[in-house]
């Protein structure tokens, strides 16, 4: 049995690395709020601008724009939104996971990191990396995703890619995470209505610059929600995973106490006995 | 008379829904000039520019500053998508006059073509802003 000694001072370490976990659980509560409240305040932007997509896309069929172009899939690049830090359970290797499946299979593959996480696993690993961000901070902002889009729209009109596709964490709720494969480029307009019925439009100034303005805001703004849902989704996975990590260390605690007091107990028992044997043998 | 016809309007921006209620007219700052929609009115997309949207309503205006973006106008709603938008009582003057005044300082001092044409885009934005206000 581990020494008395021993036991208390395991038992005091777990206790500050407990204080820690409790603390940084208390700090992702509180960034997850407001990240939560940013992505669901964002949501109806993004489903407008798909329904207006879809239901535009659908009244201008046939209508070309660079953006739109299917081509065979030669190069493809992926976008890889991560966290920046660790300590948020399976988080990251979720996202990274799902993306070195969609990767595997294929031959020509650039890969666009955002997060320093995935940066890094798939800069060790030797991945063809075209891009990074990393260090974005609590705020996804326009800027960013503006720069990031703007780069692959380029790429994409030059055929210098034939696909882009952008992976990341969806934020389903607080305990639920998924990781999401999406198709950014080429644009594929979502079907319009449900009933199947075309509006007809009148286009101010015309469909062709209607369409050229609106892919490039859907595609930004893809990759704004992604980085939103992905940051929510960030500050909900570390919470969980601070929670568990800090009801851990109090069963541990527990557990160490327990045999700490047997320990002692035995300790005492011993003093007891010899002092008795030793009275004994004077007699 | 009968009771007005009325449509709804809602003006997006990536962050929040900025405006969300059933007014009877609005004027949008369409790209090729400005746009009145009253109830009714055909379906319609029209690229916006750098203006005010002007919402008439129970005998009251309400202008949104919005920087650009979309209009879609179908079966009485008209969406607004833009990149930003504020209400006039929440613009913040003050900042709107430096964002102004720094947009002025950097077309002064020159610099290359993306950061002037940038700080063009931003300084009509502030004087947008601006002029919603007064």
């Amino acid at each position: 049995m581990a020494s008395l000694r021993d036991l208390r001072r395991r038992i005091k370490s777990i206790k500050s690395t407990q204080q820690i976990t409790k603390a940084m659980k208390a700090v992702s509560a509180a960034k997850m709020r407001r990240a939560q409240e940013n992505v669901l305040a964002a949501r109806p932007f993004a489903r407008r601008v798909r329904d207006v997509l879809g239901r535009v896309g659908s009244a201008s069929v046939g209508l070309k724009h660079p953006l739109l172009a299917v081509r065979e899939p030669q190069k493809v690049a992926y976008i890889i939104v991560t966290a920046d830090r660790g300590l948020c359970g399976g988080f990251n290797a979720n996202v990274i996971k799902r993306a070195v499946q969609e990767i595997k299979d294929r031959p020509n593959v650039e890969i666009i990191n955002i997060g320093r996480k995935g940066r890094d696993y798939f800069r060790r690993r030797g991945y063809n990396i075209a891009q990074q961000y990393v260090g974005i901070g609590e705020n996804a902002d326009m800027g960013l995703t503006g720069e990031i889009a703007k780069y692959v729209m380029d790429k994409y009109a030059a055929e210098e890619y034939d696909e882009v596709y952008l992976v990341y964490s969806q934020f389903v709720n607080v305990l639920v995470q998924k990781p999401a494969v999406q198709k950014l480029l080429p644009v594929e307009p979502p079907e319009g209505d449900s009933d199947g019925k075309k509006v007809d439009y009148i286009f101010e100034p015309d469909a062709e610059q209607i369409m050229g303005k609106l892919l490039p805001m859907y595609v930004e703004n893809a990759l704004f929600q992604a980085l939103l849902e992905s940051k929510a989704g960030e500050h909900s996975a570390r919470m969980t995973a601070m929670d568990n990590a800090t009801s851990n260390a109090a069963d541990m605690i527990d557990r160490l106490t327990l045999s700490m007091n047997r320990a002692r107990q035995a300790a005492i028992t011993k003093e007891i006995s010899e002092i008795v044997g030793g009275a004994a043998a004077l007699e | 008379m009968a009771e007005e016809k009325l449509q709804r309007l809602e003006v997006v921006t990536p962050e929040r829904k900025v405006y969300s209620e059933d007014i009877r007219f609005v004027v949008l700052p369409g790209s090729e000039g400005e746009l009145g929609i009253l109830p009714e009115h055909a379906p319609l997309v029209s690229a916006l520019k750098i203006g005010q949207v002007r919402v008439q309503h129970e005998g009251k205006t309400l202008k949104i500053a919005v920087s650009g973006g979309f209009a879609e106008v179908r079966n009485n709603r008209v969406t607004v998508l833009a990149n930003a938008a504020e209400r006039e009582d929440q613009i913040n003057l003050e900042r709107a006059q430096a964002a102004k005044e720094r947009a002025e300082q950097r077309l002064a001092s020159g610099g290359s073509d993306i950061d002037t044409a940038r700080a063009e885009a931003a300084l009509k934005r502030a004087i947008n802003r601006i002029k919603t206000v007064s």
